[in-house]
């Protein structure tokens, strides 16, 4: 009885595992391609060891184009990212702080054009917001790609919210009675104990909009400002022969910082995902 | 800073601390946003709709419900919108299924299971990205990784972005790829389930099959609706992947709807019709969205009501 049920166990986990390495495989194939050369990826072997291992491409990669490197891609991604993520911290959770606990008039309309943003498909409202920006002269430029960011993101909105209910009222009101205004309450009390809402939102807000492609696609123009999306997509462009090594070379070096965040925050993550789909 | 000083009635004091202005001031980000990128956009989008008009070198020009005959003349439109339902009808429920299965798999008491969910996480992690859908352009190749496994099986090489009716499946397959989101979601509502029910179960003597179907299912059917209804708008909005891996070819096979309204509009300039076109899908998605709540009535069950 015993044996039966380790050898279930062991069936189970080895089923388990060689899924999931099936299922990362691509990743893993493409981390390896950046050590081959051309004709080892193109003869599209399973091997993830290459012929001869060379780190050429990440050398050839990272010259870039006409003049920028990769150094420059990489740094605007940063910089875009970086404020679009405090921007989303900060506004979010101001809107959060308001619609969960001050009760003013008009706070249930603005809950719901919220809900109602959430499930608005973006895509609705890309062209007019691109005119409108051209019209204000802003294209091309980073403005379209920041501002919306400190607006407040419905989804981590929804999500200050949830975890702001687990906040007890009590601090609130001692608060109030030593003489805290609201805006008092929101810096030295609500937004300390709101950390693990905050880190959650840093970590998928971050490698959203790391990742964003459509948003640099419309609003740049100029090769020095564009992020390490759009120019990797710039290899598969190019009139010559595309230099795949290097492409996948700058692709896992784009991954880089995600994968980091995955394994220092993984059960931030996790546990972030999971809540946002409950007590809905 | 204590202007409010101990009075416990709000509604009195200095005019920045009354709760309607103090509640205003901390919406005021989300209130301007959403005038300003939602509202504002959605209306001049309706206008526009209804217009002839190209950046730059049209103004543009009332020509009332011209676009929108056109668009049911155009056969690009009507192919984009059928491939559009393909692509959700069969990638949505596929990949709800699976993270079902695998949520289900990994609910396991073992160290282990928080290390195998980061592992398939892992796909909807990096799967967004440009770098990804470079690799899957290259793994169905006509000679990438897929089809040499097909041949050392012994299985015909398809040519994959060469027909126009298969090509849509690479697409279909890498949405399917990316159930991670879905599976946590699934795996924490699955933890959510009182162990009791089970027990019960196991002394009315129920199979593990009937368990599934009269436990888990309908104490799992909100988060089933929540998971259907985000997945189902994300599909719709498909756009990094058509762009990337097939620009909308072969013959407009993979023209997903996204990338024909950004086509008509970045490509071609014209403004007006991509509008038409974007309201169209607003509407479809609204009805889908509003049928899913109404058929959810059938179907979900809370807690209240048993």
């Amino acid at each position: 009885m015993r044996e039966k049920k380790l050898a279930r166990k062991i069936t189970y986990h080895t089923f388990v595992i060689l899924f999931g390495i099936v299922m990362i495989y691509p990743v893993l194939w493409m981390i390896s391609g950046s050590f081959k050369d051309n004709a080892d990826i193109l003869r599209g072997t399973l091997s993830l060891i290459p012929t001869k291992a060379k780190l050429d491409n990440y050398a050839n990669g990272w010259r870039g184009f006409g003049g920028t490197t990769f150094a420059t891609f990489f740094k605007n991604s940063l910089l875009i990212t970086t404020i679009a993520t405090f921007g989303t911290v900060l506004s979010s959770s101001l809107v959060a702080y308001s619609l969960s606990r001050i009760r003013f008039r008009g706070r249930k309309l603005w809950f719901t054009c919220m809900i109602a943003t959430m499930m608005l498909p973006s895509q609705v409202i890309i062209i007019p917001q691109y005119l409108i920006y051209y019209r204000l002269g802003l294209v091309p430029g980073y403005v379209p790609l920041i501002l919306p960011y400190f607006c407040g993101q419905p989804f981590f909105i929804y999500q200050m919210m949830q975890f702001m209910q687990g906040i007890p009222r009590e601090l609130d009101e001692a608060a109030k009675i030593d003489g805290c205004s609201k805006y008092r309450i929101y810096s030295t009390i609500i937004l300390p104990l709101l950390k693990p809402s905050i880190v959650t939102t840093v970590i998928i807000q971050f490698y959203w909009k790391w990742d964003d492609y459509m948003g640099p696609l419309l609003y740049l123009s100029r090769p020095a400002s564009y992020t390490a999306s759009i120019a990797i997509k710039l290899f598969a462009d190019s009139a010559s022969v595309t230099d795949y090594g290097a492409m996948f070379a700058m692709s896992t070096l784009s991954l880089v910082p995600v994968f980091l965040i995955f394994l220092f925050f993984n059960r931030y993550l996790v546990e972030g995902i999971g809540t946002s789909g409950l007590k809905g | 800073m204590f202007g409010g000083s101990s009075d416990k009635k709000t509604t009195g004091g200095k005019f920045i601390y009354r709760e309607e202005v103090v509640g205003h001031v901390f919406a005021l980000p989300f209130i301007f946003g959403f005038v300003c990128f939602s509202l504002i956009p959605i209306v001049l989008s309706l206008y526009y709709s209804f217009t002839d008009y190209s950046l730059g070198t049209k103004q543009a020009e009332l020509i009332g419900f011209k676009n929108f005959i056109n668009l049911f003349q155009d056969e690009v439109f009507g192919k984009s919108i059928l491939k559009t339902l393909q692509y959700v009808l069969i990638s949505v429920p596929c990949k709800l299924a699976f993270a079902l299965l695998v949520a289900f798999l990994l609910t396991r008491k073992s160290k282990m299971v928080t290390l195998y969910r980061s592992l398939y996480y892992v796909p909807s992690l990096v799967g967004g990205s440009v770098a990804v859908a470079l690799v899957w352009k290259q793994l169905f190749a006509r000679k990438g990784l897929f089809n040499t496994v097909a041949k050392s099986l012994g299985l015909a090489t398809i040519n994959w972005f060469g027909d126009e009716k298969l090509a849509i499946y690479p697409l279909v397959l890498m949405a399917v790829w990316q159930f991670g989101s879905s599976m946590i979601i699934f795996a924490a509502g699955l933890k959510e389930i009182p162990s009791s029910y089970y027990e019960a179960a196991d002394i009315d003597g129920l199979s593990g099959l009937q368990k599934f179907f009269y436990i888990t299912l309908p104490c799992l059917s909100p988060i089933i609706l929540y998971n259907l209804v985000m997945q189902t708008i994300s599909a719709f909005m498909t756009f990094t992947q058509a762009f990337i891996i097939t620009a909308g070819g072969p013959n407009n096979g993979t023209m997903l709807y996204a990338l024909n309204v950004y086509n008509q509009a970045f490509k071609y300039n014209r403004m007006g019709y991509a509008c038409a076109m974007s309201w169209v899908m607003l509407v479809v998605m609204s009805l889908i969205t509003l049928a899913i709540f109404k058929s959810s009535k059938f179907w979900v069950f809370s807690e209240s009501e048993s």
